[in-house]
């Protein structure tokens, strides 16, 4: 029979089914390019403060984008309402798409009532770069950060993420804490809904 | 040795190595890969790209040629992939020199055989 066999030819290409894509993408190939992000941003920019924000900015196109991959690929559709819920699915689903495992720890800041902090020992970014010295505190997790920030607005919940890295003692090279701050409206939210 | 002593040496080295190729009594030969001296050894290792890595040892020091590929591994993942360096300037990446220790370190313990 003519047609037995043959893969099903989608006239659009909207209509062809997303694919789980490659599960690997090579670490070199990943580092060298966002090397080469840093330094094309470098050289536009006139503080560090300012390289900080593109980094984050292009990482905010990259969560708005994975949140909408993900709800379809992994959760059926269904979308997060609750903060803890939106929390923990940044702290393992998104980690484990990005990065191949889940974060190192989520904890719950102690000052603040709003604020949350995502930790890593070693962050995939980081992973081959060195701050020169008189970079002072700039960390390339502001990336990272951006990405979270990118899901999280895009989820219903405005935050403002940042990166920073803490010194711990008995490790070589500080941890890297993504600290997220949710803004008021998603407090009061969270309150009504008990 | 401080920097500018170690840049003086690598460029008389280059020079040498650039001779050297031109004179060698052995046909089919391209380039000089050890170096033997009364108090050390030079080891030289050549990338593809022409980027020279030397080590230089005690006389009669082993595998240092396996010690050189780690190091240029090692060059590969922490200098270039790293966006402050720039080309062409002395080093000074900190994951570099901490990955670099290491594997000497771990070198000279197989070496012992500790």
């Amino acid at each position: 029979m003519i047609g037995v066999g043959k893969i099903k030819q989608y006239s659009n290409i909207l209509e062809k089914p997303l694919s789980k894509g490659k599960q690997e993408v090579s670490l070199s190939a990943f580092a060298f390019l966002f090397s080469e992000l840093v330094q094309y941003n470098q050289t536009r920019v006139d503080n560090i403060a300012e390289l900080g924000r593109r980094l984050e900015d292009a990482g905010y196109a990259v969560g708005a984008r994975v949140l909408e991959l993900l709800c379809h690929r992994d959760k059926g559709n269904r979308r997060e309402t609750r903060l803890l819920g939106i929390l923990s699915f940044v702290h393992s689903t998104v980690w484990k798409v990005l990065f191949g495992k889940v974060a190192d720890s989520l904890e719950k800041g102690t000052e603040h009532e709003d604020e949350y902090m995502i930790s890593e020992k070693d962050l995939l970014v980081n992973k081959y770069i060195s701050i020169p010295k008189d970079m002072g505190t700039f960390n390339c997790g502001a990336f990272v950060a951006g990405i979270v920030r990118g899901v999280l607005d895009g989820a219903g919940f405005p935050a403002v993420v940042t990166a920073h890295f803490v010194p711990m003692e008995g490790l070589q090279r500080p941890r890297t804490t993504i600290l997220i701050k949710f803004a008021e409206e998603v407090l009061q939210r969270e309150a009504r809904l008990g | 040795m401080d920097t500018n002593d170690s840049l003086r040496v690598a460029s008389l080295w280059h020079l040498m190595h650039a001779i050297s190729q031109q004179l060698s009594p052995t046909t089919g030969c391209s380039e000089i890969e050890l170096l033997e001296a009364d108090t050390f050894d030079l080891h030289i290792f050549q990338s593809l790209t022409g980027t020279k890595l030397f080590v230089v040892c005690e006389p009669g020091t082993q595998h240092m040629e396996a010690l050189l590929k780690v190091i240029y591994e090692l060059y590969t993942d922490y200098v270039l992939n790293n966006p402050f360096y720039e080309t062409k300037i002395p080093i000074r990446c900190e994951l570099f020199d901490i990955n670099l220790t290491q594997a000497i370190q771990k070198d000279r313990v197989a070496l012992l055989g500790r």
